[in-house]
């Protein structure tokens, strides 16, 4: 009776016991995300078939908005209070707080040959080896064309050569003779600036890799901008209409608002939305005197220190890095891919015609894209040059001063910004 | 005997459970003013009050001011290097005064103009507004409480609310210009023009807060007793003097309240300006609050010593504004 009894007792002490301790034994990881068209329940589908081959890990992918990873994410992985993971851009926001994946990865090297290049966006500085983290699309900033109005107005489009200027008298052109509102609008961002800058011969670095980005072929480029924002060339509420922050302007060209409408490759599947709306186009990146140049970017999904479980967080990286995995995120999310093998397979993505035609327009765009575009993109403090550039050129469009003040200003401003980050 | 009814017997419980915690706390209170005399049992009254306050107010206050003393954009007050003054002198270095492009910190003199300009109108606009229909309402009439309702009604609107129905209402092809279009009136952008803009921030910011001071000056003319008013009608004076010697004077209690509190609102001016212009065209609508949220929270590197400084420049004239309250409020002998 007694040995029944204390059967009994230890089932019920191990019933109770065995369920903690296996709930103990989960390595739970949380994935911060931020989604351009379906990213975020793309990686919620992989992360289940990576769950079902390793039950001790369980992964939540939190969908956020891009503001909470731009304004919320880095105050809290400041307070140790961050996710595991996060899908982010703007790398040099968060860098101090990323963890070393290369201890962890099973082939190091893999990840090397896989994604090259773009390994050093998330890296501090030339000193840096680590693997931070992976790019989950490679993104070109590129002019989006309402081919329709061109039709209308019988003006032909301009050629993969044609410079800014000739497609600045084009949309002119095509708006005047439309009655469409303006000729083109750019995102408010100094990101998307500094394609164009490049190209007309903006350097943004001095010969010891320090920023200077106020020289001849910056200011060729924002006193163009900022005249055809006087003119009416392009729309000025974008750039004017606010003191801060990023702004763009897909709605004014999906409602016809605008000829054409600079942005970049992740407002395709946006674009693709449109339907049969009005016929559109991605265009070669218009050219200057030195260069064709867009900008790159993209986002990557990064690792955090923090972590209490490397180990799970390498393992899940590892995963999503996996050539196939890879190729199904590309092809669901009709993202370019960053891990350079796909890039040069033909990827089997669901989309129509023009779709596909605008898909090859941008892998035209990121082969002609300048070193300097990739070594500004890689920048740390890349985000302050951009946040400079569009809000003080946009004060000066505005009227709150004049383009030399705001010349000074974008050179005080990242001046400032650094010093302070150096304290 | 009756039974007692089921209310009467929950009450008698409840009573009971109430008379019982009371007593618990009995030792415990009187040891208390055993211990402390000379009046200090006072403190334990206040003590629970005082944590709270202190956890959520002084604290702040305090590591605000650590942060105004610290550089760097760390987020700890341990990892910041200490800088003395050196926000401050930044925030307050400028060559000509009168010209923030000639400041070291532009932006911040642009939000203390703005700012300035911005209280002057709006408060100046909203009492004198409140006051007008506050004595409209106090009037005998029809629909006098569906009119009350309708003034207070944006009171209750979230400023982000209000913000967004006028955006809708005011921009390039808002409600406004389609109106204006009916009419063969030529549209406007009235967000992307500096003086239009500033205008639409002040009438909005307006529009939503101008109920609550009317209810306030509405409680004050109520409270002026009728005699008065019935006197001055057996003398007949004229209305204008009635309001200049009576009204006027019986309400300055209110109406100095109703100004110091929007004088208050005013120079906090920030979450529905924020959402309707963004702070543009330019620098036209950036007000001090908004400089504040940049400098700290919306910039790649982020200056929080910078913010905590201009947020201490900006406590202190809110501090002199409730001063001037705490004083005018004051009982004259």
């Amino acid at each position: 009776m007694r040995s029944v009894l204390s059967g009994i007792l230890f089932a019920a002490a191990a019933a109770w016991v065995l369920p903690s301790a296996a709930h103990a034994a989960t390595r739970d990881i949380r994935v911060m995300c931020y989604s351009d068209g379906n990213e975020c329940p793309v990686t919620r589908d992989l992360a289940a078939t990576f769950m079902k081959a390793n039950p001790d890990i369980k992964v939540t992918v939190d969908e956020v908005p891009y503001s909470a990873i731009l304004q919320s994410l880095p105050v809290q992985l400041a307070a140790g209070k961050g996710p595991d993971i996060a899908r982010v851009t703007l790398f040099g926001n968060y860098s101090q707080y990323f963890l070393d994946l290369r201890p962890y990865l099973k082939d190091a090297k893999f990840w090397e040959t896989a994604f090259g290049p773009t390994l050093d966006w998330m890296r501090k500085g030339p000193a840096d080896h680590g693997i931070y983290g992976m790019m989950t699309q490679l993104t070109v900033t590129a002019p989006l064309v309402d081919k329709t109005l061109f039709e209308q107005a019988k003006v032909p489009l301009p050629g993969p050569k044609a410079t800014w200027d000739d497609w600045a008298k084009a949309v002119a052109k095509v708006a005047k003779a439309t009655g469409t509102e303006a000729g083109m609008a750019w995102d408010r961002s100094g990101h998307r600036f500094a394609g164009p800058a490049i190209s007309y011969g903006a350097k943004y670095f001095d010969a010891k890799g320090n920023p200077a980005v106020v020289d001849a072929g910056f200011k060729a480029m924002a006193k163009r901008f900022y005249d055809w924002n006087l003119n009416g060339t392009v729309l000025k509420s974008t750039w004017a209409g606010q003191a801060t922050g990023y702004k763009d302007a897909f709605n004014e060209f999906a409602n016809g608002k605008i000829v054409m409408y600079y942005s970049g490759s992740w407002q395709l599947n946006r674009l693709l939305k449109l339907g049969n709306a009005f016929d559109w186009a991605i265009a070669a990146n218009p050219c200057g005197p030195a260069a064709c140049s867009g900008m790159p970017g993209g986002a990557a999904f990064v690792a955090f220190k923090e972590t209490k479980h490397p180990h799970a967080v390498a393992a899940f990286l590892d995963y999503l890095a996996q050539p196939a995995n890879y190729r199904t995120f590309a092809e669901r999310t009709n993202n370019i891919p960053a891990e350079l093998a796909l890039q040069k397979q033909a990827l089997n993505y669901n989309m129509s015609a023009e779709g596909k035609a605008a898909l090859a327009a941008l892998l035209h765009d990121a082969a002609t894209l300048s070193p300097i575009a990739y070594h500004l993109q890689g920048y740390r403090f890349a985000g302050a040059i951009f946040g400079a550039t569009a809000d003080r050129i946009g004060q000066a469009i505005a009227g709150s001063m004049t383009l030399d003040q705001a010349y000074k200003r974008i050179t005080q401003d990242i001046a400032t910004a650094l010093a302070t980050a150096k304290k | 005997m009756t039974a007692p009814a089921p209310g009467q017997a929950l009450r008698r419980a409840l009573g009971a459970a109430f008379g019982g915690a009371m007593n618990l706390l009995e030792a415990p209170m009187r040891l208390a003013q055993a211990k402390l005399r000379g009046g200090r049992i006072g403190w334990v009254f206040v003590v629970p009050n005082l944590s709270v306050f202190g956890l959520f107010t002084f604290l702040p206050i305090l590591i605000d001011l650590v942060y105004a003393a610290t550089g760097g954009n760390q987020l700890f007050p341990a990892q910041r290097p200490y800088v003395g003054t050196a926000n401050f002198r930044a925030l307050l270095a400028c060559r000509n005064y009168l010209d923030p492009n000639t400041c070291t910190r532009d932006l911040f003199w642009h939000g203390v103009y703005n700012t300035a300009e911005f209280v002057v109108l709006q408060v100046g606009f909203m009492v004198g507004l409140s006051l007008v229909t506050a004595l409209a309402l106090n009037r005998p009439g029809r629909g006098r409480g569906f009119f009350r309702a309708v003034f207070f009604y944006p009171v209750l609107l979230s400023p982000v609310v209000v913000a967004l129905i006028w955006k809708w209402v005011l921009q390039r092809y808002g409600v406004l210009n389609a109106l204006l279009s009916a009419l063969g009136l030529a549209p406007h952008d009235w967000l992307l023009n500096a003086t239009t803009a500033f205008f639409w921030s002040v009438f909005v910011s307006i529009w939503a807060h101008m109920g609550f001071y009317t209810l306030i000056l509405l409680a004050g003319l109520q409270a002026i007793p009728r005699d008065v008013y019935e006197a001055a009608a057996m003398d007949a004076t004229p209305p204008w003097r009635r309001f200049r010697r009576i009204t006027l004077p019986l309400l300055m209690p209110s109406l100095l309240v109703v100004l110091v509190l929007a004088l208050i609102r005013a120079v906090q001016i920030f979450d529905e300006v924020y959402v309707l212009t963004g702070g543009g065209p330019g620098t036209s609508t950036t007000f001090l609050v908004q400089f504040i949220y940049q400098t700290g929270f919306a910039q790649q590197v982020r200056e929080y010593g910078m913010a905590a400084a201009a947020s201490l420049l900006l406590a202190g004239v809110l501090m002199a504004l409730t001063v001037l309250q705490l004083r005018l409020a004051r009982p004259k002998s």
